[in-house]
């Protein structure tokens, strides 16, 4: 799986408790069509939000991003939307673990959080965790990911992962 | 130092003398489940692994409860889908509609779920074990499908909060109001990546199904698990739903150490908790319902994996026996599992139900994550005994959903405003 290490472009800003309800209704969880599932994301806070995002833009967010369900329609919804990469001050547990999991680029930085504007141009560095804003100038640096997360990373997702793992173990 | 409970249930499962806050483990897992909308990704990617088993039929559980019964063709053909991978897995504890219950209450009924049980669950309210002593959090799809192959998971131990409860609750106030006091002091993240833990004297005088509810809605204080002492009570809980054979292994009591590590220590005493109501749109916007002047009401919801249990239909049925529900509300019902049910039919309590002009319905979610049988319209507001009051949680991005205990939501379907169980008693 070919990741792309350098990120570039336009910022769509929310703000604290982003929640799994509001990145993609449960009204909608009769599908696992990405396709379908990025045609509903954010749409009862911003429903121009699926029709304006371009491929490689960039969502940034306050505190507990991702809060509530443990849908993984989230991250695919965002992912499938054409979002590079999601900033955020923080993110819940299950989400940030959803992420990883499924290969969405995720950055903890509270303050590149509280910075970047909404429209800014940004550009992401994945491999060391930098952030700058094009447009104010700013530099940031993310919170390092701990080692294991970064061998799923790495592997190309956790499924990738485990089934090098359970190959190895029959050999 | 110590270790807490949920230390101890970590370091064990991961063949471990000892475990701390932050340390990274893999570890054995004794149960796992997921649900209709979470089990058809999670069969998509265990089939990507290229493995042809599972990797215990009897430690899997899978309940279609979400759209059940299926409320459209797309959620028909989701079902089908697991149910057929149930078949060709030879997974023993798929639910089918008429056996079926919702998940979280489903599983400690069965005896799925044990003390000292290291459980995961593509579902964030997997945390409602913790009220019998087991380490149980939500996880993924994908975490599901890779611990359907190997039985393990990753986990990074988390740091604790203890909650000390003391005294004993009064008339009219339950689990739920003592959770959403808590949710409303510390905030929707107050406990983001921890373990709440719940502990003091007053745990004596909580009922299992106020435990449940507590630990079901950890999660809303974004933390990774809730998980209650074992005591008597539990006990004659577990040993009873133990009858139904499905678990052949037996449970294990952990305790924590009293020089354990906490992050932060905080006290409540029972005895001042009034009825709670949380407002829109997060669940920390609660409010002692005396000081919710003039809410109307169009809809009342009295269910769901927080509060579907025999309990709280018979708070319900306390404050609506000999009452009709104000004319122009509707009122909906949702035992939590068909036993439940059925007990409630043997008590009374559904005829007192029906008769007061409230709706009773098999088990399912529906309305809970807007799904089905009674999504709410653009401006309309609702009082519900769920878990979460999301921008759109019941239906229309424009709709309102106001969180509460069953007594409560009983009273605010008789006076059809938000009300307290002694305005109507
Ligand atoms: S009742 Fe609600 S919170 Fe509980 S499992 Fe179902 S949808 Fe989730």
């Amino acid at each position: 799986m070919e990741e792309k290490l350098k990120l570039k472009g336009r910022v769509f800003k929310f703000g604290d408790n982003i929640d799994t309800d509001v990145i993609i209704p449960a009204r909608y969880l009769n599908t696992q069509d990405p396709k379908e599932l990025a045609s509903h994301c954010m749409e009862d806070i911003d429903k121009d939000f699926a029709p304006k995002v371009r491929p490689g833009d960039i969502m940034v967010a306050g505190h507990n991003f991702g809060c509530g369900s443990s849908r993984e329609h989230a991250p695919i919804a965002i992912k499938a939307s054409g979002i590079s990469c999601v900033i955020a001050a923080s993110f819940a547990r299950i989400f940030y673990r959803n992420a990883i999991n499924i290969g969405l680029p995720i950055l903890e930085s509270e303050e590149a959080a509280r910075e970047i504007n909404e429209g800014d141009t940004v550009e992401v560095d994945l491999k060391n965790g930098t952030i700058l804003d094009i447009t104010n100038g700013k530099k940031f640096k993310a919170q390092p990911f701990p080692e294991f997360m970064q061998e799923i990373i790495n592997a190309g997702g956790l499924i990738n992962k485990t089934k090098k793992e359970l190959e190895a173990k029959n050999v | 130092m110590g270790m807490t409970i949920s230390e101890k249930i970590m370091a064990a499962h991961a063949g471990m003398d000892s475990v701390k806050p932050g340390q990274l483990i893999e570890a054995k897992l004794d149960m796992i489940l997921a649900n209709d909308i979470t089990a058809p990704i999670a069969i998509r990617e265990f089939e990507k692994l290229g493995v042809d088993r599972v990797w215990d039929r009897d430690r899997i559980s899978l309940v279609p409860d979400h759209f059940t019964p299926n409320k459209d063709i797309k959620s028909a053909e989701q079902v089908k889908m697991v149910r057929e991978f149930a078949a060709r897995m030879n997974i023993s504890n798929y639910f089918e509609v008429g056996e079926m219950g919702i998940e979280h209450a489903l599983l400690p009924e069965q005896g799925l779920v044990l003390p000292g049980d290291l459980i995961i669950g593509a579902d964030s309210h997997t945390c409602t074990y913790g009220a019998l002593g087991a380490f149980s959090t939500g996880v993924g799809s994908t975490d599901f499908a890779c611990a359907m192959a190997t039985g393990k998971a990753w986990f990074k131990v988390p740091e604790s909060i203890k909650f000390v409860l003391h005294g004993k609750l009064n008339r009219w106030v339950s689990g739920k109001d003592v959770i959403l006091k808590i949710i409303g002091d510390i905030g929707v993240d107050g406990a983001r990546y921890m373990s709440m833990e719940f502990t003091g004297d007053g745990i004596k005088n909580l009922s299992m199904d106020s435990r449940f509810t507590i630990a079901n809605m950890a999660i809303e204080a974004g933390a990774k698990n809730g998980i209650f002492p074992v005591d008597d009570l539990t006990i004659q809980y577990v040993k009873k739903a133990m009858e139904s054979g499905r678990r052949k292994d037996s449970y294990k009591i952990y305790e924590s150490d009293p020089d354990a590590g906490y992050s932060r220590v905080i006290e409540y005493n029972l005895d001042n908790i009034e009825p709670q109501v949380a407002l829109p749109h997060l669940p920390e916007n609660t409010r002692p319902v005396s000081e919710v002047n003039d809410i109307k009401i169009d809809q009342v919801v009295i269910g769901s994996c927080t509060n579907g249990r025999l309990e709280d239909l018979r708070v319900a049925a306390e404050i609506l026996k000999g009452k009709k529900i104000k004319k122009g509300i509707r009122c909906l019902i949702f035992p939590a599992t068909q036993k439940i049910y059925l007990d409630a039919l043997k008590e009374g309590l559904i005829e007192i139900f029906i008769e007061a002009g409230a709706a009773v319905s098999t088990p399912t979610c529906g309305p809970c994550l807007g799904g089905h049988m009674g999504i709410l319209a653009k401006g309309e507001r609702a009082i519900s005994t769920t878990n979460r009051n999301f921008i759109g949680r019941m239906g229309h991005k424009e709709s309102e959903v106001y969180l509460a205990s069953p007594a409560v939501a009983a009273a605010s379907a008789v006076l059809g405003k938000i009300s307290s169980p002694e305005e109507v008693i």
